[in-house]
């Protein structure tokens, strides 16, 4: 990806009049205007200023949409040949700046707000009310603290993914039977999930996994009722879904592997297990470096098992933010709150996968 | 081998035997375990859409051995058998939350797809100078979004879609998967068009066609399979995506998991026409799972190996 070296250059004639930019230019720039004035139009309409011409803001994206075609037109007009390469980004750009940066710029103005969407009042700014109430809200601080504990789990995790992935890779007979029936658990909802796995067959009664227990010797089995067997399920559930996602990344990591390497190494007597942790693991480092830096993003969302089998409980002992920030916004329809909370989340996380890229790049390439 | 020998009963080769197939033995145990794993809640849950409340409670597992097979939880659903032609009010429902699923996953992966290959292939082929930014940065831009947590969009979304009339829309559901899954697609369509040598659209460009035309009728059909991949990621991505659709609709546009989940928490829960539910949601993924494999496989290993 690197380098310059395989990029298409094109090299063309272009005949631009200065007519013709000129054109485009007011294209653009008329298209813009068209647009403010559609904001502004729509503003005063909500404040009753002037007539309203529509009761919802569908206009803006109309105006939104016509103002980007205009764009995309004005670069070919303006730059030509050059203008038709940018059309090619041009849309992905529009559309994530329109769904991501304008929704962040929004939501930090209702992040130091008071704002009840149940309420007639509308949206009261109050300042650093949020964030002292945050402060003082040991609830989110523990939901923090039972983030840290489920990253943790992607350890163990990755090291069952790593295992299936060898056997997987081994000189196994029906390998591609297995490959299906590994991958599945990750084709299924986290709902259905939760339905099957944490609610029928969790269930203290009748439940398989009960039985199970039972006949193990464990006499009344409750999967959730104390705090950390609450959170071992429910990491547990997380885990069975997405563990064929690191066994796929990790599997296709060692398939990448010239197998001359391990012979190499069995030549110069090294046994299964030193070859493996000295010839095939470190040259998996960088793929298990994404595969979990991928795999901890998503369990940074981590919420839907959670809030179908235990809403947080017992205690907030399985609480992770979203889930309880989703529970913040049912209970009490606070959205400057919720707010608040989630932007500090994302701080942190952008904090924390920052330090992690940084440690794991001086691991991987360390300098003597 | 110059000489062929016909009996392997010497002592090292018996030793090597022995150890061989106790080697064997560990790893097919092994392998045999996780698919019990992975697969036992999927048995179980079909299974249990057979059964009635007596063979639940007796935890009956093998049908028409242990118990026999009932239709109850599917008629429950208006899918059985005897009531798949007579008008059915649940079932309606169903298929009304099926078809939202159905269109809003579809809509959001195509749209992604789209727009995403679009994006590659520009920035894997042009460079491009944005401001400051360059076509790492604007990569990086792309492929950060992958950072963002949900919960972070989801109230100033529901704040917006309610200003715009979008929520409880299929529209408003498709725009919002399409961000989620769109950084998935860039990532893994970058890799598609950096292994396709840049000489194929150079010899085509020197034939006289433009660069859009390199793109579709070159380039396209060689990232097909790529695109396939992706298509069928973001899918079960936006399948099986709970939070936003739990957030922002309410009547007209719920999907298959909110229907799911809200089964569950009212009336006690029914066991047979939950497991009924629960399979009719994941069946369509668990098939496609199955004849697609290689797609999936192929668009999870996109980021692994270059």
């Amino acid at each position: 990806m690197s380098g310059n070296a395989s990029y298409l250059h094109v090299v063309t004639r272009d005949e631009i009049t200065p007519r013709r930019a000129a054109l485009g230019r007011w294209l653009v720039w008329g298209s813009f205007v068209l647009m403010v004035a559609t904001f502004v139009a729509l503003w005063l309409g909500q404040r009753g200023t002037i007539a309203q011409f529509s009761d919802n803001w569908r206009p803006a994206i109309w105006a939104y949409l016509f103002w980007g075609t205009c764009l995309g037109f004005a670069q070919v007009l303006i730059h030509g040949e050059r203008g038709k390469r940018s059309l090619f980004l041009l849309p992905a750009v529009l559309f994530t700046v329109a769904m991501v940066v304008f929704p962040l710029l929004f939501g930090l103005t209702i992040a130091f707000s008071d704002w009840n969407l149940a309420s007639p009042d509308g949206r009261k700014f109050n300042g650093l009310d949020n964030i002292r109430q945050m402060w003082a809200d040991p609830f989110y601080w523990n939901a923090l603290k039972n983030m840290v504990y489920y990253v943790a789990a992607i350890l163990v995790e990755y090291a069952i993914a790593f295992g299936m992935a060898l056997i997987l890779a081994s000189n196994i007979r029906a390998r591609k039977f297995f490959r299906v029936s590994f991958l599945l658990p990750l084709m299924l909802s986290p709902v259905a999930v939760s339905w099957m796995v944490g609610k029928s067959m969790l269930e203290v009664r009748f439940g398989p996994l009960a039985r199970l227990a039972r006949w193990l010797g464990w006499d009344s089995p409750s999967f959730f009722g104390s705090p950390e067997i609450a959170r071992t399920m429910i990491m547990a559930m997380d885990a069975w879904t997405y563990i064929p996602f690191m066994m796929i990344m990790i599997l296709a990591g060692l398939q990448a592997i010239p197998r001359e390497l391990q012979e190499a190494a069995r030549v110069d007597g090294a046994g299964a297990w030193r070859g493996f942790w000295e010839v095939t693991f470190p040259l998996m480092l960088p793929i298990s470096i994404s595969a979990i830096l991928i795999r901890i993003i998503f369990k940074l969302k981590i919420a839907d098992i959670i809030i179908n089998v235990t809403s947080g409980g017992p205690g907030g002992a399985t609480d992770s933010v979203t889930s309880f920030i989703f529970r913040e916004y049912r209970d009490r329809s606070n959205v400057g709150y919720g707010t608040l909370l989630a932007m500090v989340y994302l701080v942190l996380i952008v904090i924390a996968i920052t330090v992690f890229m940084k440690l794991a790049d001086r691991w991987m390439n360390p300098r003597y | 081998m110059s000489e062929t020998r016909i009996f392997h009963d010497h002592e090292v080769d018996l030793a090597y035997k022995a150890k061989r197939w106790s080697g064997r033995l560990v790893v097919y145990g092994l392998l045999l375990f996780w698919t019990l794993i992975c697969l036992f809640p999927i048995y179980w849950t079909i299974t249990t859409s057979f059964k009635t409340a007596p063979d639940v409670m007796q935890g009956n597992m093998v049908p028409f051995v242990d118990y026999e097979p009932s239709w109850r939880g599917w008629r429950s659903l208006g899918l059985s058998p005897d009531t798949i032609f007579a008008e059915s009010t649940v079932r309606k429902e169903f298929l009304k939350r099926f078809t939202n699923s159905t269109i809003t996953a579809l809509g959001a992966s195509g749209l992604a797809v789209i727009l995403g290959s679009m994006a590659a292939y520009g920035l894997s082929r042009f460079s491009y100078r944005f401001g400051f930014m360059r076509n790492p940065d604007i990569s990086f831009f792309f492929l950060s979004q992958l950072i963002l947590p949900p919960v972070v969009l989801a109230l100033p979304f529901l704040v917006l879609y309610r200003e715009l009339d979008l929520l409880d829309t299929r529209i408003g559901l498709i725009l919002l998967y399409t961000l989620t899954v769109m950084p998935i697609v860039i990532w893994i369509m970058r890799d598609q068009f950096a292994s396709i040598p840049v000489e194929l659209e150079e010899a085509a460009l020197v034939d006289g066609m433009s660069v859009w035309g390199a793109f579709f009728t070159i380039v396209l059909p060689i990232a097909l399979p790529g695109m396939v991949a992706a298509f069928i990621l973001s899918l079960v991505l936006t399948w099986n995506e709970y939070f936003f659709a739990a957030l922002l609709t309410s009547t007209d546009a719920k999907t298959l998991p909110v229907m799911v989940a809200s089964q569950t928490g009212s009336q006690g829960i029914n066991w047979w026409s939950m497991a009924a539910l629960s399979t009719a949601a994941i069946l369509p993924l668990v098939i496609i799972g199955i004849a697609l494999e290689r797609f999936i496989i192929k668009g999870m290993a996109a980021g692994a190996v270059k």
